[in-house]
């Protein structure tokens, strides 16, 4: 149980940045998710704090240790990979007993330790299967017990849950963060899956070109997007641009947009985002934020209609409607749409 | 209407045009294999068993002398004791030439897969396989430059210390390994390259991370996996090696005496084809043998 920290880190392949200078702490217990797109850099990251990649520049700290120039047998860390990367000459009791060994601890008190951590995992007695015997969810459940019987100093998941299917993820969504609370350790998360980074994490990093545009509670982050970047990559967006003008926002067509966040100085030019399901359809007049737009599609997925919307401008606009009344707009129906001022949230670029 | 169409259809099915093709499936079966056992029977099964038959004459069937079937070629090794001692010998230098071909041949291939540095590994390859495409001959004299007193290794070691006396070694058991080893490696490095190349790098990574150093890594993680490409290539280079005869006769000299030698001579030195044919099918079940006692220990390693 230890915090972890990067001091302006960076790493570059070739002429192309991965990282560049990245600063960031995870504290002691919590669960950070890295969450961007392909060629982010979160990956990497992960692999420098695991020791796999030597930064170019920085500092990587576990616990009061500086660890930059420790080789990754040496930062006693637990580690999780996409392909579960089991020992497939070893038996289950094997795998998980190999980090033990390693420190010195064998026959009866590590038989104990790895009895513990597959009771842990739900797997109790299936020591002695091997690997090809298990499903994908099992064998990544030994993966689990195998990264926390050493008890390491912190737990480096690299997209583990993204090669199960949908029920089994989130089965081991719970089960991860289950046992995530039970060890308390400081756990850090790569994924480009948005919901399993908010659902999880107590803390979410959004990563773009190898820098950190946001961090901070999955709450805070979705409600409160910093950048368009942000805002787009984590859930949908609405954006609508216009100029600042007496504390509220006046768009293009002339609609005044107000917000509860504050603006830029009168006169300077700002983009809105408005998430898609805080918008609703209204039939009367309303004192919050509206638009008057037309139906281009609507998508029916069940528990939610999704409206694809065009306003007279030709502005794309997206909004979610729990489906209480079935589909009673068609394509092409022109509507009122309305949103309240806290949820209109100034971007950056 | 249409219902009456759909029925004509499918009635059409099994007269139509297709079911003139249709033959019973063992015969498709035979016809396949037939080009492979074709093969087979005609390069490997024929010579062996005109050598087979060969080696229960009494002498060589193009001579004047008369022909009896005998089993006394098989009495070889008893009539001849030394014989004993040479296909000892043979063994011996077989066991230390794939012995030294196993460690080589291995850590290459693990060099040849940790090298993923742009162009690195195809010119590796090359390098690898640059004595198979030069000739047998030339290779082994180039030996005997280089091991013979006075040779390049001499005056390499005397550019170091000019009054250290020889150690040429031309003309001993070592020359030999040397010479096969030289001469086998390749086998061994590409069968050890295709096992280790099929290892997910996850697998090494996870192990390190547990807490693993290159020398755990190497004997708990990448030898077991790739035991399969050891023990292919230690059949691959075992076999031909213990009955070389190049190699004996060119770097050891007096001592070069092998199975390989003797059955070579018995074709072309003393004309004796039966008895040539008798030793190599003694050293064929002798090495069968091994191979047959050491199949449960390579079945257990390759058990993955």
């Amino acid at each position: 149980m230890t915090n972890v920290k990067v001091h302006s880190v960076a790493k570059t392949y070739g002429t192309t940045p991965v990282l560049s200078d990245i600063t960031t702490e995870f504290p002691e217990g919590s669960f950070t998710s890295l969450l961007g797109p392909s060629g982010s850099g979160k990956t990497t990251l992960l692999r420098i704090i695991a020791g796999f990649i030597k930064p170019d520049q920085g500092v990587v700290t576990i616990g009061n240790n500086d660890v930059t120039d420790i080789p990754v047998w040496g930062r006693n860390i637990g580690m999780m990979f996409q392909s579960y990367a089991l020992f497939p000459h070893m038996t289950i009791a094997q795998n998980v007993a190999f980090g033990l060994e390693r420190r010195g601890i064998k026959g009866a008190a590590a038989r104990k330790e790895v009895d513990r951590a597959l009771e842990m995992v739900r797997l109790p007695g299936f020591g002695s299967r091997t690997p090809k015997q298990l499903s994908g969810g099992q064998q990544q459940r030994v993966a689990l017990a195998r990264a926390i019987v050493i008890k390491p100093s912190v737990l480096l998941l690299d997209e583990p849950l993204s090669a199960l299917d949908r029920r089994l993820r989130q089965e081991m969504q719970v089960e991860l963060l289950r046992i995530q609370r039970e060890s308390g350790l400081t756990t850090i998360f790569v994924t480009h899956d948005q919901e399993e980074a908010l659902t999880l994490s107590d803390k979410v990093a959004i990563l773009d070109k190898g820098r950190i545009v946001q961090i901070g509670e999955p709450e805070d982050v979705y409600e409160r997007p910093l950048t368009r970047f942000a805002a787009e990559f984590l859930g949908d967006s609405n954006f609508l641009t216009g100029t600042v003008d007496n504390g509220a926002v006046r768009l293009a067509d002339g609609t005044v947009v107000r917000t509860t966040s504050t603006l830029p100085t009168s006169g300077s030019k700002v983009t809105l985002a408005v998430r898609p399901e805080k918008m609703s359809i209204v039939s009367g007049p309303t004192d919050d934020n509206s638009l008057t737009a037309r139906i281009t599609t609507v998508i029916y997925a069940g528990p939610v209609l999704s409206y694809m919307l065009e306003t007279a401008d030709g502005l794309p606009l997206k909004l979610f409607a729990q489906n209480r009344d079935g589909k009673v707009l068609s394509d092409g129906d022109t509507i009122t749409l309305s949103w309240a001022p806290e949820h209109t949230v100034p971007v950056g670029d | 209407m249409q219902n009456d169409r759909l029925t004509s259809a499918s009635e059409r099915g099994p007269l139509g045009p297709r079911s003139r093709r249709v033959l019973p499936s063992w015969v498709s079966t035979m016809v396949l294999l037939l080009p492979t056992y074709g093969w087979l029977t005609l390069a490997v099964f024929l010579p062996l068993l005109t050598m087979f038959v060969f080696s229960f004459m009494s002498a060589t069937p193009m001579g004047k002398a008369p022909i009896v079937f005998t089993l006394k070629q098989y009495r070889a090794f008893i009539d001849q004791p030394y014989l004993v001692g040479i296909g000892i010998n043979s063994l011996l230098i077989g066991f230390w030439t794939t012995l030294f071909c196993a460690v080589l041949g291995f850590l290459a291939a693990v060099a040849l897969v940790q090298s993923t540095l742009g162009k690195t590994r195809e010119i590796l390859l090359i390098l690898i396989l640059l004595p198979f495409w030069t000739n047998g001959l030339v290779r082994v004299f180039s030996w005997t430059m280089v091991l013979r007193e006075n040779g390049f290794l001499d005056n390499l070691l005397h550019m170091i210390a000019p009054d250290a006396g020889s150690i040429g070694f031309l003309y001993t058991r070592y020359a030999i390994v040397v010479g096969l080893v030289h001469g086998y490696l390749p086998y061994m490095i590409l069968t050890c390259y295709i096992a280790l190349v099929a290892i997910d790098d996850a697998i090494i990574e996870a192990a390190s991370s547990l807490g693993a150093r290159w020398w755990t890594i190497l004997f708990k993680i990448l030898v077991p996996l790739a035991a399969p490409g050891l023990i292919s290539g230690s059949v691959l280079i075992f076999i031909p090696v213990i009955g070389s005869f190049m190699e004996p006769r060119i770097l050891g000299g007096r001592v070069g005496v092998t199975m390989g030698t003797v059955i070579e001579d018995q074709f072309t030195q003393a004309f004796n084809w039966p008895l040539g044919a008798s030793l190599s099918f003694t050293l064929l079940a002798v090495v069968l043998a091994i191979f047959a006692t050491f199949s449960g220990v390579l079945r257990r390693g390759t058990a993955v």
